[in-house]
């Protein structure tokens, strides 16, 4: 299992990921629906259209020699008036489609699973609510969720509007400030869905991305339990050392690392940023080098963003880059 | 008066009157119509010539995927700049100077009603128009979108006084849209000529009256919104902060409250123009002349049931959104109607396929896509996808472009000898048109398909691995065609007026009243005040109208009517000349620009405003004027 999922994820990757974003790819229960709504109403407004040029092109060359003017008023008369009643029934039929499409789409499933979305300029912040059984935790830009289960998302914003939108799963919904909103998906089959902030939130609204990763329930659970527990302790020497300078610099203010002295929250929480895909939402594939480049000047990579340029040695960079990419 | 006097003295008299005197202060002072008209169309078209550029610049950008051309900073300037100068400084101003030149002519009247605050409009909105472009110029242009959504827009967030800069520019637009709105409303109800009963009202004034009306129920909603949110930036009032009891969706709802009706703003006058262009080039009057004044008035009345269709995707109860689905569809009803009579016009008629009818088809083959996809939109789980992504981008550019851009250039085309006595070539004017139409669709269609992709609008750049960079670059590709159409348009019009040849009165064989006075009508409009017994008399009395007789031409002096048949009820004078609007709008342009800062500009400001004010209603005049 863990293996075909693994190869899922080569997959996309190889691919580049075309298509991951987009209303047309839909793998999702809500997404399913919507691109039958959204292909069938096409298919209706296509026709129309087709019909009215039609009749543009008859009145624009139609013979003018025939028929005398006072027929052809009354033809006018009935043809405008029948094509009237059409745009009424054509318009009526597409808003109760447009109606029983909502209703499928607000059936009550009780969801097995919620989330809690905290948008901010420009990452996302999703937190895992805890049950009995289990702790909770917290995630950045990255979420897994098991395959045929329904997920509820609580929505939230800690600055200003933004929009969450996977197409591939379901339609957006706004996370606004001092509301809660709630979207739910089912992925339908596993996969890596890419998705974006689409309501313009400021400076770098262009790269607040994220990714949902469906996988089976098994693989799901495993992923769960890895990150409900402490990140691993370095152990190489340069991890180490990197440790030493994460807690001395100053993002241990920003950013949480449980089990540590990092408990700041105004970052995403990186406790496990190195099992992530990628990292600045979604804007550089997660690798040492990549981690190097980002903490090294996250200005000209991501402008205005909200991650200060923290001088640090060659030698310091390294070692951080190290000690980020072993928190599994 | 004017009985007994031959043409050429009667000529001389109310050139005495009604011309403007040569000078630079003249000038300021004009009242005419026509003259402020022209000015206030000029405007509007160097706007959209600036908005256009900014297009082009973020084309530019787009065209390729990481692409570092403009930075995000600029970037997002550029593109609230595209949309606020586009609907606020072009969309709105430009049909509404069409009105001003228009109605007076077509209701057949010497000048439009309150000529002076009409010279105060045009003024404030220029003000307006160079307190927002040279804030860009100084790289402090508002940046936070034409809808500006608090809290991004508010103090928070919205750094410097970009915001503010914006709030006051629509506060600039408020003012004169709404003079205009005024000026229309009542030019048609009490200036028209002795017998154009309602009836008998030209379409196109049908649709501007409709869209003063439009004007005049939003305009409050949108006071309201840049006055709180100046209130909230600068007094620390917390009508939009949700920490202190604030609401985030009050702005959405205020701003959409105006901003849908607003497309009706700019629609209605378009379908107003191509109403008059169908029925000309059919060469026979409008076919459903009552079904189209009723889909005008009902467009106007569903305008404001619409606007949460723009909030589907911020959590409303559900019974609502199905409410606001119901209706926004259903405005697509009048619309087909309004299609269906356009179509049976051409039907039943003998179309001449000249430029501005070239202009109308684009319209119809454009705006029907529009009007769908818009059908499209008003479906909640439908929007729930194409929400906020290129596919909306491209809705409404047809909607806009193809509905109310493409009516006005055929308008142009058609009323331009009226304007400047000279007519535009036919060669170019195809050239044009061919250009413009074509590069519009090869630019915007893509963009519906780029929407269902996943491509949000108002990013500033995209990542290479997104499958977005090939369309992408074959629609920036497509605007240099939509360019090139617009340059061919303005070599066009710049040309034809310094030499087109010379247009007569009447060139299209025309129906309605402003063809019946030369090209460029004189000041004073009409030697004498036609009367009226059709809906298109031009055509009912090609020799020659009837006309009035017994005005006074040695002041200036119109004839009010009354609202239904018009029927004369008295002869009034119309205001002379007068600086003071002008210092007006200067004086409320510096309040306005002061209060971005300091609250205490409005205490202060509102002095030489009054003084201003004082002058413009000074009574002045002969004894027997006043008595």
């Amino acid at each position: 299992m863990k293996r075909t999922s693994t190869l899922l994820l080569l997959a996309s990757l190889a691919s580049g990921c075309s298509g991951a974003q987009s209303a047309l790819n839909a793998e999702g229960h809500a997404a399913i629906e919507l691109k039958a709504l959204i292909v069938g109403v096409i298919f209706v407004c296509a026709a129309v259209w087709l019909l009215v040029m039609i009749a543009l092109v008859l009145a624009l060359a139609r013979r003018r020699d025939r028929d005398s003017g006072a027929i052809s008023e009354r033809k006018a008369a009935v043809a405008v008036s029948g094509a009237v009643g059409a745009t009424v029934l054509v318009i009526a039929g597409l808003t109760i489609a447009s109606f029983y499409t909502t209703r499928a789409l607000s059936e009550a499933t009780t969801p097995e699973l919620t989330i809690d979305v905290t948008a901010q300029q420009w990452w996302w912040q999703f937190t895992y609510v805890g049950s009995d059984s289990a702790g909770g935790f917290v995630t950045a830009n990255e979420i897994h969720v098991p395959v045929g289960k329904a997920v509820r998302l609580r929505l939230k914003s800690s600055d200003v509007i933004h929009s969450f939108w996977v197409p591939s799963l379901a339609g957006k919904q706004d996370l606004i400030p001092g509301r809660e909103n709630t979207l739910t998906l089912r992925a339908e089959r596993p996969g890596i869905y890419r998705g974006q902030c689409a309501e313009f939130c400021g400076l770098q609204h262009s790269h607040m991305a994220l990714f949902v990763i469906a996988e089976a329930q098994a693989d799901y659970e495993r992923w769960a339990e890895r990150q409900r527990g402490l990140g691993a302790e370095p152990r190489e020497a340069e991890a180490v050392a990197g440790k030493a300078v994460f807690m001395a610099k100053q993002c241990a203010a920003c950013h949480t690392i449980r089990g540590t002295r990092a408990l700041g929250t105004t970052g995403p929480d990186l406790s496990h940023v190195g099992s992530r895909r990628t990292i600045a939402a979604g804007l550089l594939e997660n690798t040492r080098g990549s981690l190097a480049a980002w903490i090294a000047d996250p200005q000209t990579l991501k402008p205005g963003n909200n991650m200060p340029l923290v001088p640090l040695s060659s030698d310091e960079l390294r070692q951080l880059a190290a000690y980020m990419e072993g928190l599994e | 008066m004017d009985d007994g006097l031959d043409d050429a003295e009667l000529e001389r008299h109310l050139r005495q009157s009604w011309e403007t005197p040569r000078g630079i202060w003249n000038a300021l002072a004009t009242v005419d119509h026509k003259i402020i008209a022209r000015r206030y169309i000029v405007t509007a078209f160097i706007f959209l010539i600036l908005g256009g550029l900014l297009a082009v610049a973020m084309r530019i950008q787009l065209a390729r995927p990481e692409a570092r051309i403009l930075d995000p900073d600029r970037y997002n300037q550029i593109f609230t700049m595209h949309g606020s100068t586009m609907m606020f400084l072009f969309a709105v101003p430009v049909m509404e100077a069409m009105a001003i030149y228009l109605v007076p002519l077509m209701v057949g009247t010497r000048n439009i009603a309150f000529p002076r605050l009409n010279a105060f409009s045009y003024w404030i909105i220029l003000a307006g128009g160079l307190l927002l472009w040279i804030s860009f110029a100084l790289d402090a242009a508002p940046d936070v979108g034409w809808f500006a959504y608090v809290p991004l827009s508010g103090p928070e967030y919205g750094s410097g006084k970009r915001a503010d800069i914006w709030a006051q520019m629509i506060t600039f637009t408020e003012l004169s849209a709404l003079a205009v709105a005024v000026e229309i409303v009542v030019t048609v109800f009490k200036q028209r000529a002795p017998g154009m009963s309602l009836d008998r009202i030209p379409l196109l004034v049908w649709s501007m009256l409709v869209m003063a009306f439009i004007v005049i129920m939003a305009m409050p909603a949108i006071m309201f919104a840049s006055s709180t949110l100046i209130l909230d930036r600068l007094v620390e009032t917390q009508f939009y902060n949700p920490a202190a009891g604030g609401d985030a969706l009050l702005w959405q709802h205020v701003f959409w409250f105006f901003g849908h009706p607003e497309v009706y703003i700019i629609f209605l006058p378009a379908a107003g123009m191509v109403s008059t262009i169908v029925a000309t080039f059919s060469r026979r009057a409008i076919f459903g002349y009552l079904p189209l004044v009723m889909a005008f008035i009902a467009t106007g009345i569903l305008a404001f049931g619409l606007w949460v269709h723009h909030m589907f995707v911020v959590g409303l109860p559900r019974l609502g959104e199905s409410f606001f689905t119901a209706s926004s569809m259903a405005i697509a009803v009048p619309a087909g109607i309004q299609i269906f009579c356009w179509l049976a016009t051409l039907w039943l008629g003998r179309p001449v396929f000249a430029t501005p009818l070239l202009f109308v088809i684009g319209f119809i083959v454009t705006f029907v896509i529009g009007g769908l996809t818009g059908v499209m939109v008003a479906s909640v789980p439908f929007d729930t996808q194409v929400h906020d992504t290129y596919f909306v981008v491209a809705h409404f550019h047809y909607v806009l472009v193809g509905g109310a851009v493409f009516p006005l250039l055929g308008a142009i085309y058609y009323w331009f000898p009226k304007m400047t006595g000279r007519m535009m070539s036919e060669r170019l004017g195809r050239w044009a048109f061919g250009l413009i139409f074509v590069g519009f669709n090869l630019t915007f269609f893509p963009m519906h398909i780029l929407g269902l992709l996943g491509m949000p609008r108002r990013v500033y750049t995209y990542q290479p691995d997104l499958p977005w960079g090939g369309l992408n670059l074959f629609i920036s590709l497509s605007a240099l065609l939509l360019v090139s159409g617009f340059l061919v348009f303005v070599i066009d019009v710049v040309r034809a007026w310094r030499s087109g040849p010379q247009a007569g009165p009447n060139p299209w064989k025309a129906a309605t009243l402003e063809w019946a006075t030369s090209s460029p009508p004189p000041a004073y409009n009409f030697r004498r005040i036609p009367v009226v017994d059709a809906s298109d008399p031009l055509w009912m009395h090609p020799e020659e109208l009837a006309v009035t007789a017994g005005q006074r031409v040695d002041r200036r002096e119109l004839i009010v009517s009354s609202v239904v048949e018009a029927l004369p009820e008295a002869r009034e004078s119309s205001p002379r000349d007068s600086i003071w609007p002008f210092w007006a709008a200067i004086a409320t342009s510096i309040m306005l620009i002061g209060s971005i800062f300091t609250p205490w500009a409005v205490v202060w400001g509102s002095i030489p405003i009054a003084v201003c004010l004082i002058g413009w209603f000074w009574p002045k005049g002969t004894a027997e004027d006043i008595s």
